[in-house]
């Protein structure tokens, strides 16, 4: 039963994600967690990955969560989630009462699914379990105190990438996990952000009707990691969509599709002012870093128009 | 003297139909009758025999398994916990490095209560690298809260890889078990087994009825939550306890078993141990060649004995003390090392459970097959004599069959 997406009807849902969790005021895991628990339109079983969702909304006696959730370790929620699909395979096979319509979701952190848990997202995709994964993308190490990842772009400040006499900030770019996804040759692939709500949740409602494995890159901002105020959130998000840094597109059965494109593409300057992480970055002997940040956005901007443009 | 140790008669009666089998195929056939809902496993020498026996029964349409090829031993055991999270029986196999790749979910696994049953060919951890036999993998995952079980035979690991279903899934237990069988020793060798009929054991082994299931969307369950300085200890607590449990759940499960099998099993086993002087302690398959030697030295008038461990996790202390009881001087067996450690592992629970219960008794020691070294009944004869020189201190003697020099 798909859901509708008017407002009025989404307002009147209960949160499968109760109130009362312990994330950080202006967090944005929670209203991502939620706007996809909703697109869903349909009961879930849910595999965290180790990670600040996981630690602020499990705590014994306690749970944030009203569907079935398990979190098992760090790297492998994918591996977790194929089981659990694996057994709702088997026992359906022996005719066990279990739900006919249920999705498998994942939600990890960048960490988890850019770096630690690659493997595990990678061989869960190859086998072709149905089971749509989130990635809950904060650019870092949120939870263990902001480190960097390999989402992390170039010459942001984490802990581990501190601004230093020698060096300002992390020397490398970000990897493209989205497309490491899409090369998997899977149903759905999408990239979206929580200000662009009605984006997200097509994509979800979208990913959950495939049979086989989805991947959603969701950009998550976070005000403790990155340095701003927490009612800036929403609009983070959508600077970092308009200025192309985090573009929204679909790759549904191979054929590329940008979702949304900004009318006026800003520049990456105001993204980076925006941002206490990259404060280092304005002074005026850092502006070829800059430079060098807005020609690899652009580079990565066109390759993605070709890519949506090619039939 | 192959010749010799080939000649014994393997310890195999009771009931079921004969088949002449490696240990591997024996289990990966257990594994078809306890009907697994979901296997996942990942190549490894030696336990590969398993995966790829079971595989052929997932082509041939003869379970319901949904078998998951994975990509590594890491996700196989966790593809297990969100199969028996999710509600499911869920079995895997593994050996040395794949055990060692597995650690971290180990006790992710037990913490969780999910009756998971693995099947350990014991390897040798690496580096060196080498694929043989010693019990390094199967220590390392000793205090993990697995329930341990040693086979001797491949009839033994058969047999238990069925118990094992039981035993973990028992509600009075909720913990998972490996069944462990000496790599290439037991699970390259072919030798005559018998097998149970499929109703059998499917009747022995039941349906798995989990009390939570991440399934049952009605009443939705948080599994594997934060769990702090507040709540922590208690489920700790709740794990040891269900070990404990297990040492009277195990025994009542052998009772069942003997009246489907007429195979009779202990938590320990003794031979000729009633009188004996002297008397060798060992795990696994070694038992064969001890028991051998046992009935040679008997010939020759030696009262010599063997007590072979089968439950090791739980381990029986007063089981294995009052077995000991009276006999004199003790040699305990050792397939692991414990660098820099008092003793070994085997020979560190023999001392405290007979400390446990007051007894004082010479106890020697030995470390032996690592790496896959041969041990042979020269070896084991060895060991008795030493026994019963009291000229030699007690401790740890040595290595068997170790090369001196460089
Ligand atoms: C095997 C392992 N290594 C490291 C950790 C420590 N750790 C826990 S959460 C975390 C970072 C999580 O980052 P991410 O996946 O990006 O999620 P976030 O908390 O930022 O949402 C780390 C390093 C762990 N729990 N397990």
């Amino acid at each position: 039963m798909p859901v509708t997406l008017a407002l009025r009807d989404l307002a009147s849902q209960t949160d499968l994600l109760a109130p009362g969790h312990g994330l950080c005021a202006g967090c944005s895991e929670s209203v991502i967690v939620r706007l996809v628990l909703h697109a869903l339109g349909r009961p879930a079983v849910v595999s965290l990955a180790t990670g600040c969702l996981e630690v602020s909304t499990t705590r014994y006696p306690w749970t944030a969560w009203r569907v079935p959730v398990i979190h098992s370790a760090f790297e492998n929620s994918a591996a977790t989630i194929s089981g659990v699909e694996a057994a709702w395979k088997a026992l359906r096979r022996r005719g066990k009462a279990v739900p006919e319509d249920v999705a498998f979701v994942v939600f990890a952190g960048d960490g988890a699914t850019y770096d630690i848990g690659l493997q595990w997202l990678s061989g869960a995709m190859e086998r072709g379990h149905r089971f749509l994964y989130i990635c809950l993308n904060n650019e870092g190490y949120m939870n263990t105190g902001i480190q960097r990842s390999s989402a992390t772009i170039s010459w942001t400040w984490t802990t581990t990438t501190p601004v230093g006499r020698v060096l300002p900030g992390k020397p490398q770019w970000r990897k493209d996990l989205t497309a490491i996804a899409a090369a998997h040759g899977i149903p759905y692939v999408a990239q979206t952000a929580p200000h662009h709500w009605k984006d997200l949740m097509q994509k979800v409602q979208k990913a959950v009707r495939v049979d086989g494995p989805a991947f959603i890159n969701v950009l998550a901002p976070c005000n403790r990691g990155w340095r701003y105020p927490p009612e800036e959130t929403i609009r983070i998000s959508k600077l970092a969509v308009d200025t192309c840094i985090w573009p929204l597109y679909e790759v549904e059965r191979g054929q590329w599709r940008l979702t949304y494109r900004p009318s006026h593409k800003l520049p990456i300057q105001a993204w980076l002012e925006a941002q206490g992480r990259f404060a280092h970055l304005l002074r005026e002997e850092h502006r070829p870093l800059v430079e060098e940040i807005q020609q690899r956005v652009d580079q990565e901007w066109e390759a993605l128009l070709q890519r949506c443009s090619q039939r | 003297m192959a010749l010799a140790v080939s000649s014994r008669v393997p310890p195999v009666h009771g009931l079921g139909t004969p088949v002449a089998l490696d240990g591997g195929t024996l289990v990966a056939h257990a594994m078809r009758q306890t009907r697994p809902d979901v296997v996942a496993a990942y190549p490894i020498t030696p336990q590969t025999v398993i995966t790829e026996a079971f595989s052929q029964f997932v082509a041939n349409g003869e379970v319901h398994t949904e078998f998951v090829p994975v990509e590594s031993e890491h996700a196989a055991l966790s593809v297990c916990i969100g199969a028996a999270a999710a509600g499911a029986r869920a079995q895997t196999a593994t050996s040395g490095p794949g055990l060692a790749l597995m650690w971290e979910l180990l006790g992710v696994a037990s913490g969780m209560r999910l009756p998971i049953v693995m099947h350990l060919c014991t390897r040798a951890l690496s580096a060196p690298i080498n694929i043989l036999c010693d019990h390094s993998d199967a220590m390392a995952m000793r205090d993990t809260g697995w329930l341990l079980l040693f086979s001797e035979n491949g009839q033994e690991a058969y047999d238990q890889a069925i118990i094992a279903v039981r035993l973990g899934e028992h509600p009075q237990v909720l913990l998972p078990v490996a069944n462990v069988l000496d790599g290439f020793i037991v699970t390259h060798c072919v030798e005559r087994a018998l097998l149970l009929p499929d109703e059998v054991v499917s009747e022995f082994v039941g349906e798995y009825q989990p009390a939570y299931a991440l399934l049952d969307l009605q009443r939705p369950v948080t599994v594997g939550g934060l769990d702090f300085q507040d709540f922590h200890m208690e489920h700790k607590r709740g794990q040891v306890e269900a070990m404990a449990r297990a040492k009277g759940v195990l025994e009542g499960l052998f009772q069942e078993f003997a009246e489907i099998s007429g195979r009779i099993y202990r938590l320990v086993e003794p031979y000729r141990l009633a009188d004996a002087e002297v008397g060798v302690v060992v795990l696994g398959s070694t038992a064969g060649t001890v028991r051998y030697v046992v009935d040679r030295l008997r010939a020759r008038g030696v009262r010599a004995g063997m007590l072979s461990i089968r439950s090791f996790r739980p381990f029986p202390a007063l089981e294995v003390a009052a077995a000991l009881a009276e006999v004199k001087a003790v040699g305990v067996l050792d397939r692991a090392l414990a660098p820099g450690a008092s003793a070994p592992p085997l020979f560190s629970d023999i001392a405290s459970a007979l400390a446990g219960v007051g007894l004082s008794k010479r106890l020697l020691g030995w470390v032996y097959g690592i790496g896959g070294r041969e041990v042979l009944p020269q070896h084991i004869e060895g060991v008795f004599h030493t026994l019963a020189d009291p000229s030699v201190p007690p401790g740890l003697v040595g290595w068997l069959g170790l090369r001196e020099g460089r």
